[in-house]
């Protein structure tokens, strides 16, 4: 049983995908049924996985692909981190898409390239070595390029060609450094202390060049500035796709993937010692300011959500660029917390844009009384983000603050604060406008029967997702939260 | 039961069977699509009882008429062979299929049912012929079949455009094997045996063998379409029916470079050919790059397809310079598995576009725009075969690219690396040129019923070209028993 766990986790999301691809358009229910039963046998079965891998059993899975390489499947506790937050927040956005898609053409083919999707990006949580990783790593780029022009207008088809241009050149450039790894240091299994640290130091040149390659082709899809550019351009997709491409899917991938080359493929104290993490914390903080100085000048609210991501996906690189427990564990919450935040706001984001038409944030005034339970839950988001306590963004930095002093490198703190004070600066204007601004637009009001703001479908996942942002910080200290599982994961990595 | 098996020539019938049927579906007009279905459900069948005979005994080579070589004729079946019996099995299987529902039995186009059915199964039994061949005068006798029967079938759709590029295909054809022949002759002349085998371990490095080795190299260079000898091609695999465009693309080609191969890694080791490596290198690293560019530009579906098989071609000569000895059979295994995903997302391709075509009235890729509906689906399945063409994991043809970028690197040829990764962004970039008409959002008329032959036999075969590389263990493994190659096929560097 427990070694079909793993393919029957990937099956639950690829099958109904394929199926839904063959279904026509009109069998509403029928695809309906297949998406969210899917995403409830993901949800049960990561949770089976979930009680194996906190006893410390880990299944594992292998498949010969050529002499002397294989597919490789592994369940282990950091993959189990990235799986809990991919299943649950897939099944959320799947309830919001249909919501959200509702009447519009080709939803057969968006549901089918979805599942795809998320299919690739489970596959990343649990691939077991860098062949398997690069398999999955590719094929999310390719079934996300699909959902990026789905709206078919030339404005999606361009931006569909610069977001293939980066992510494929990322992906070019990602394989050749892994052929090159796997050909110095033969397979490439991810284990806790890494795989090149007993090599030959004369190697350590060439080490130093295939990390960086690396981290820069991991980095296109972690949108580390300079390679961040397909990032805004791609909002142009629609709303669930965004929240899927920042919360889970694309840009998670990237930073997921440098935690795996840093942790599990050069192990932290090898990538220490070749001095090869202070020039990431670096580009990291670099990021982390120039995205939130960029979001402050965006008058659409998805490009200031967009350059946000950019900003707030450095903290997870910069917290494991630090490579001291807590601010490793500051990284790796942020992984989930960041996600929780992002997809709040891109829901949000969407019901504007879907109930009133609203893309823009000067024609936000005063719309906190026309929808007050979206914008409420779009006002914990953002003061999560800005890192309020007791919020789930405020135990992310504090984390990281404490891992920078404990580094030894104070500056990380300076970072974090104008961070913080520029994440004010581009989330309070936008709050002030929705509660104290008069309104000066008159919209349709509502529809529906009984007067409710928008449908359930787009009302239901931005709330639980709200609560969940504050339930993570307020409950961090207790079982069962990101923080307790960061923990664990970095006492197993660093011992206790 | 095994005893049956392993005693049956198996890899004999797969040549036989096709031939006959051939002959029996030009004498029965009427009959000769079920003739030809029967041909190829038994095919794949015959293969897999070769393989599992190959495997449970000996590699087998037998002589036709009991003569012992050099006076007879050897027939073998080493891994190589193998491979290519049962990828063209399959991929000839799916083809036929399709092609029951491109030419309809009944209706005005009878005439192009009648005269295909014998010539495909001709071709067919003319490459598995090729495929098990043992002595370099039969791979000519063969080879001149394939070419042949080909030449043939690009004329069937009649018309002053096609008869032009069948004849041009006819005369560039004969030059090349006039070329082969020739060198054969020269070999004969000194060894007085054609074996591949015995003249592998006799050949000295003579001028006069390597004058001979450089005419056969470039007859076939010539035949399998290498950058600057592919102008022909284009327009042949483009004039003919879609399951005829297929098979040419997708096995045809591959018959000269099969040749090759086995000259390259098993009659010719002894003899000087780093020059002529490189040579074909920088021919095929034009190619890929030409190739790509020249797809990328084309206004027409079954162009841009052609000219994405000009780049593949190329790829497939990267294997000579970069087989150096530690090397070998990363490059060779590269090869094949190239050969193997290839044809078998090539065929899709094509079998696609002919769908298209048929079904929109144009394969002009700007009326693709907005494609819903059915053809949606069909721009869909295109995009499956077109991951192998790509080099997407985990199709075959990823895997391929990782030997050969395992084999530059280690044998310190790092400039091949730049055109790998440009042919492979290029790819993506006509591929995706396709995908974004489709997906452009216009008003889309609708279009007749596709026929349920012409739409599933496709997929099937996009299908498994995607996921080639997750069953591509076995075929490797097969490959690889009676090799000319024994090094490991991952390499790494030496300490």
């Amino acid at each position: 049983m427990s070694d079909l766990i793993l393919p029957a986790i990937l099956l639950s999301s690829l099958l109904p995908g394929l199926i839904i691809f063959t279904l026509p358009e009109e069998s509403v229910r029928l695809r309906t049924t297949l998406n969210l039963g899917g995403a409830v046998v993901k949800l049960l079965l990561v949770a089976l996985l979930f009680f194996h891998v906190a006893k410390r059993e880990y299944t594992e899975l292998r498949l010969p692909l050529l002499p002397d390489m294989e597919l490789v499947l592994r369940a282990d506790a950091l993959s189990l981190l990235f799986l809990i937050l991919s299943a649950f927040l897939w099944f959320l956005t799947t309830i919001y898409a249909i919501g959200y898609l509702e009447d519009s053409p080709n939803r057969s083919r968006f549901f089918g390239f979805f599942s795809l999707c998320v299919s690739a990006t489970t596959g990343i949580a649990l691939a077991g070595d860098m062949v398997t990783f690069v398999i999955f790593y590719e094929a999310l780029t390719i079934s996300t390029y699909p959902l990026v022009i789905h709206r078919g207008t030339p404005a999606a088809l361009h931006a569909g060609r610069i977001y293939l241009a980066y992510t494929l050149g990322g992906g070019v450039v990602l394989f050749i450094a892994t052929v090159w790894l796997r050909a110095i240091a033969g397979p490439l299994d991810f284990s806790p202390d890494g795989v090149v640290a007993s090599l030959d130091p004369a190697l350590h040149g060439s080490l130093t060049i295939i990390f960086a390659l690396l981290i820069l082709s991991l980095g296109v899809k972690a949108a580390l500035v300079p390679l961040h550019i397909w990032l805004p351009s791609a909002m142009i997709a629609p709303a669930p796709v965004s929240a899927l491409l920042h919360a889970v899917a694309v840009v998670k991938a990237g930073a997921f993937g440098i935690i795996r080359v840093i942790h599990d493929i050069f192990g932290i104290g090898f990538s220490a010692e070749l001095n090869l993490l202070f020039p990431l914390a670096l580009m990291a903080a670099f990021t982390i300011i120039y995205g939130s100085i960029r979001a402050l000048s965006q008058n659409d609210l998805k490009r200031r959500l967009a350059f946000s991501t950019v900003s707030q996906v450095s903290y997870i690189l910069l917290g494991v660029a630090m490579a001291t427990p807590l601010a490793t564990i500051g990284g790796l919450v942020h992984l989930v917390h960041q996600g929780v935040m992002k997809i709040t706001l891109f829901f949000c984001a969407g019901n504007l844009a879907e109930t009133l038409g609203i893309h823009k944030i000067d024609e936000m005034d005063g719309v906190g009384r026309r929808m007050p339970w979206t914008m409420a839950a779009f006002t914990v988001a953002a003061l999560g983000m800005i890192g309020l306590p007791p919020l789930a963004g405020f135990i992310s930095k504090w984390y990281l603050g404490l891992g920078g002093l404990a580094a030894g490198q104070p500056w990380v703190i300076i970072v974090l604060i104008g961070s913080t004070l520029l994440n004010a600066s581009y989330f309070l204007p936008v709050l002030h406008r929705i509660w104290f601004v008069p309104s000066r637009q008159d919209w349709p009001s509502s529809t529906l029967r009984d007067g409710r703001e928008t449908t359930w479908a787009l009302l239901i996942p931005p709330l639980i997702t709200a609560m969940l942002v504050v339930m993570l910080g307020v409950l961090a200290h207790s079982v069962g939260s990101a923080l307790y599982w960061v923990e664990l994961i970095a006492t197993r990595e660093y011992g206790p | 039961m095994t005893e049956l098996i392993v005693q049956q020539q198996w890899f004999l019938w797969m040549t036989l069977l096709p031939l006959g049927a051939a002959v029996a579906a030009f004498l029965a007009p009427r009959q000769a699509h079920w003739i030809g279905l029967v041909t190829a459900l038994l095919l794949p069948l015959c293969a897999l009882a070769a393989i599992a005979a190959a495997t449970l005994s000996e590699t087998q080579t037998i002589t036709a008429g009991n003569w012992p070589t050099p006076l007879g004729i050897a027939l073998r079946s080493d891994g190589l062979a193998l491979v290519m019996l049962a990828v063209t099995a399959l991929v000839g299987f799916i083809i036929s299929c399709y092609a029951l529902g491109y030419f309809p039995v009944r209706g005005h186009h009878q005439s192009r049912a009648r005269y295909f059915w014998p010539l495909w199964l001709f071709l067919w039994g003319g490459c598995n012929a090729l495929f098990i061949s043992g002595d370099l005068f039969n791979l000519y006798v063969t080879l001149e079949l394939v070419t042949l029967a080909s030449v043939a079938l690009i004329a069937l759709e009649g018309g002053k455009a096609a008869l032009a590029a069948a004849l041009r295909y006819l005369f560039i054809s004969l030059l090349g094997s006039l070329a082969y022949l020739l060198g054969v002759g020269i070999l004969y002349g000194t060894y007085a045996t054609v074996d591949i085998i015995l003249l592998g371990d006799m050949l000295a490095a003579t001028r006069l063998n390597h004058a001979a080795m450089s005419l056969m190299i470039a007859g076939l260079v010539l035949k399998s379409a290498l950058f600057p000898l592919h102008f022909w091609l284009p327009q042949a695999h483009t004039m003919a029916p879609a399951p005829v465009s297929a098979v040419l693309s997708a096995l045809v080609v591959k018959c000269a470079y099969v040749i090759l191969l086995r000259l390259w890694f098993e009659v010719f080791p002894a003899l000087d050919t780093i020059a002529i490596g490189h040579l074909l290198g920088l021919l095929g690293s034009i190619a890929i790059i030409w190739g790509s560019l020249m797809a990328l530009r084309q206004e027409r579906l079954k162009l841009l397809i052609a000219y994405s098989t000009v780049a593949q071609i190329g790829y497939l000569f990267l294997v000579f310079p970069l087989a150096h000895t530690e090397t070998m059979a990363s490059a060779w295994i590269g090869g094949v598995l190239l050969m193997m995903a290839h044809a078998c997302g090539k065929a899709a391709m094509f079998m696609v576009a002919g769908t298209i075509h048929h079904t929109a009235g144009s394969d002009r890729i700007s009326r693709l725009a907005g494609a819903g509906g059915p053809i949606g689906v069909l721009v869909v399945v295109f995009t499956l075969a077109a991951g192998t063409i790509i080099g997407l994991p985990p199709s075959g043809g990823f895997f391929a690219k990782w030997l050969f970028i395992n084999a530059a690197l280690v044998s310190g040829q790092w400039w091949y690396l730049p055109i790998i990764l440009s042919g492979t962004l290029l790819a993506a970039a006509y591929i995706a040129r396709v995908l974004g008409w489709a997906f452009l959002d216009v008003k889309r008329s609708s279009y007749p019923v596709i026929p349920w032959m012409m739409k599933w036999p496709p997929l099937v075969l996009s299908i498994i070209a995607l996921l080639f590389g997750l069953i591509a263990y076995e075929p490797v493994q097969l490959a690889l028993s009676g090799a000319p190659v024994s090094s490991p096929v991952l390499v790494e560097f030496g300490p």
